[in-house]
């Protein structure tokens, strides 16, 4: 006696599996389904939102209720060119960029340099770890601690007091102790990598072919970390670029984050072309990071 | 294959981008102006007050943009108790950061000062008030009904708040208790890098109210109301100020002026009466006197206002009603030192001269009280279109920062 149950089924013509081989007959389109959301984002939301500041920067605003008006115009440009007041800012907070990103390479070199060459591998992930903690203490945190340490009866006037010296107090040189504070974690971990990556065969044979250690050092191990380097400035230089909150609270002057701030709000047009200004400087900036190699040190 | 494949991606990634870019596009090209219409009604909103308080138990919250201090606890929960309204509050740093909140239209109501007001209205953010349905409303003062910031073409847009003056503010261990001048904070000042003062363009009124005193040939009528010579006398003043300012603070930022008086980072500067209370408060109290120089002092007059989308407009009528009631209103004046709106609140307050102290019912004490106000071209005068905009002050006030 034969029955059906006998006969083996058919493989099963489900929908997902049919769904499959459309997909894996067209790769195109597979393609295109998998990078939609991902693509989608990035355009939508990341670079619409920068388009539309650019659009901004063109419009006007009407002088008594602050709407923005429709109206295409360079003045927004102009101004910020002819007013003495949004050319000091932005030197201002570009030399602040500077300054910082020099004092963090000079800190972050020789931290790094001991953590990769000369700690012992308990150490070294002791040291990594002491550097990525103050990344997890919240950004506000740190800025207040700053105020309070810089403040007339903080602890810097205190431990400065015996020498009958004074802190910087709120000031632009108060903030650049602040911000190099803060961003100093993202110079030291991309310099350690970068001198991680140097093979120690080239040191040694700089060795054996009498080199002296401070020769290796200048002809051999900074060229090879240099691309770290600037691969590290580039947060140290943005970041601080774009900050408003803790030029905000140490201060006493203006910089391109707080200007556009307290412009957004009356004067949206105006803070809008203020922020090309960052744009573009970071523009040229990676463009120069990127002909140093740094990306390849990321 | 992989050739083709990036050039697919890459029309793909092409196309994404035009598609984005005419999305944001037409987003910022529809819009426009929204008038403003005289109409009380707003969506959702109950036609008589049992019908919001029936309606006010569905919302259950109400969210408001507020000048620091106008939402304590200690009325607030007796709001949410008596309505079951939960209130939601954001302090604005300054009258424009208030306007821009409001323009998110993520906010039920305000409490909007003289420079906010007429802003609002005009944008359509604030609808008209229906005061049929706001019974507290008739203990208002007179003085403060139907006023040119609250009230536009005899339409009212929100219930008086109460009103208060801005104070000179100093350290009895470095300026006498009997000052009776705002001479210490502008230039010739001994108190180089000690000044606190407020961070916002409507303290260009306060320039112009000094020199309104000292240079009476600048003929200075109203401080909001300046040509282009006043105007540039204030801007000098400030300037000459700005190396001698220690800290600016703002609505937001309004408890740096306590800190650093304790410290004596600051000793001399100008101040709402309600860091003066946070000042009294701390132990020990700091040794401090606030008042009103004799060259007059700018102040406020506040309105609560209901945004014309709100989406909680029972518990906003709700609120616009109790807090002008005789109790909370005494509660919020003396908490914020301010005088009440509410005639009525005088019999509530702790300190049973309150009202007396601030003037509650003084209009002639309020003629020298310039409120906050919002600069226009026009000057309101015989001058005519001469005036400073805001849009000037605003852009002044980056340039004397620096």
């Amino acid at each position: 006696m034969t029955s059906v149950s006998d006969v083996e089924p058919p493989p099963r013509q489900g929908t997902g599996r049919r769904l499959s081989t459309f997909l894996y007959r067209h790769s195109r389109l597979r393609l295109a389904a998998l990078l939609a959301a991902p693509i989608g984002w990035l355009l939508v939301i990341y670079l619409g939102s920068l388009f539309l500041l650019l659009l901004a920067s063109f419009w006007d605003t009407e002088p008594f209720t602050s709407d923005v008006v429709r109206n295409w115009n360079l003045d927004n440009y102009r101004r910020i060119f002819d007013e003495p007041v949004y050319r000091n800012v932005a030197l201002r907070t570009i030399s602040m960029a500077v300054f910082v990103t020099v004092a963090d390479a000079v800190l972050a070199f020789p931290i790094a340099y001991y953590m990769a060459r000369v700690a012992s591998p308990r150490s070294r992930n002791l040291l990594v770890v002491a550097v990525l903690t103050p990344l997890w203490a919240s950004y506000l945190v740190k800025a207040y601690a700053w105020r309070t340490i810089l403040g007339e009866e903080g602890v810097l006037n205190w431990l400065l007091a015996p020498f009958g010296l004074a802190g910087p107090g709120y000031s632009t040189a108060g903030l650049w102790l602040a911000f190099t504070y803060l961003w100093l974690p993202f110079m030291i971990l991309p310099i350690y990598a970068g001198l991680e990556r140097i093979p120690s065969t080239l040191l040694e044979a700089s060795a054996d072919l009498g080199g002296r250690s401070v020769q290796t050092f200048w002809r051999i191990t900074l060229p090879l970390a240099f691309p770290a380097v600037v691969a590290g400035s580039i947060f140290t230089f943005s970041l601080t670029l774009g900050d408003y909150i803790l030029p905000g609270l140490i201060a006493d002057k203006q910089f391109i984050g707080t200007v556009i701030y307290s412009d957004r709000g009356t004067q949206l047009p105006v803070a809008a072309a203020f922020a090309m200004v960052p744009i573009a400087v970071m523009t040229v900036y990676l463009w120069g990071a990127k002909r140093l190699g740094a990306f390849e040190s990321l | 294959m992989i050739g083709r494949n990036v050039r697919v991606v890459r029309w793909a990634a092409f196309g994404l981008l035009v598609g984005a870019l005419s999305i944001v596009a037409a987003g910022c090209g529809g819009g426009g102006s929204s008038s403003s219409s005289a109409s009380t009604e707003i969506e959702g909103l109950g036609s008589s007050l049992d019908e919001i308080k029936a309606n006010a138990r569905n919302e259950g919250q109400v969210k408001l943009v507020i000048w620091a201090g106008y939402a304590d606890k200690s009325w607030a929960d007796t709001f949410r108790q008596q309505t079951g309204c939960v209130v939601h509050a954001k302090d604005g740093a300054s009258s424009d950061d208030m306007v821009d909140l409001m323009s998110t239209g993520a906010y039920d109501g305000v409490s909007a000062s003289g420079d906010a007001t007429l802003r609002l209205i005009a944008r359509g953010d604030v609808a008209p008030v229906n005061f049929d349905l706001i019974p507290n409303y008739t203990d208002v003062y007179q003085g403060l009904k139907g006023q040119s910031y609250n009230t536009v073409d005899g339409v009212g847009y929100g219930v008086p708040h109460g009103r208060g003056p801005n104070l000179m503010v100093w350290s009895n261990k470095a300026i006498s208790p009997d000052n009776d001048s705002w001479a210490a904070i502008w230039p010739g000042t001994d108190y180089k890098g000690k000044l606190s003062i407020y961070d916002n363009q409507i303290f260009i009124a306060d320039a112009a109210l000094y020199l309104k005193a000292t240079q009476p040939d600048l003929n200075i009528t109203n401080p909001y109301e300046l040509d282009d010579d006043q105007f540039n006398a204030a801007i000098d003043l400030l300037k000459q100020q700005r190396p001698n300012i220690g800290e600016y603070w703002d609505g937001v930022t309004y408890a740096r002026i306590v800190t650093s008086f304790k410290s004596g980072e600051s000793v001399v500067g100008t101040t709402w009466p309600y860091q003066v209370n946070l000042m009294a408060a701390e132990k020990p109290p700091l040794d401090v006197t606030a008042k009103v120089p004799k060259e007059g002092t700018t102040g406020w007059s506040d309105t609560w206002m209901i945004a014309s989308k709100a989406a909680d407009p029972n518990c906003m009528y709700l609120w616009m009603n109790y807090i002008i009631s005789p109790e909370a209103n005494a509660k919020v004046a003396e908490y914020f030192g301010e005088a009440p709106s509410n005639a009525k609140a005088c019999e509530f307050t702790t300190n049973k001269n309150l009202c007396a102290d601030y003037h509650a019912d003084d209009e002639a004490y309020w003629d020298n009280v310039y409120y906050w106000n919002t600069p226009q071209a026009d000057c309101g005068d015989d001058r005519g279109e001469v005036c400073k905009t805001y849009e000037d002050w605003r852009t002044a006030w980056t340039d004397i920062k620096g």
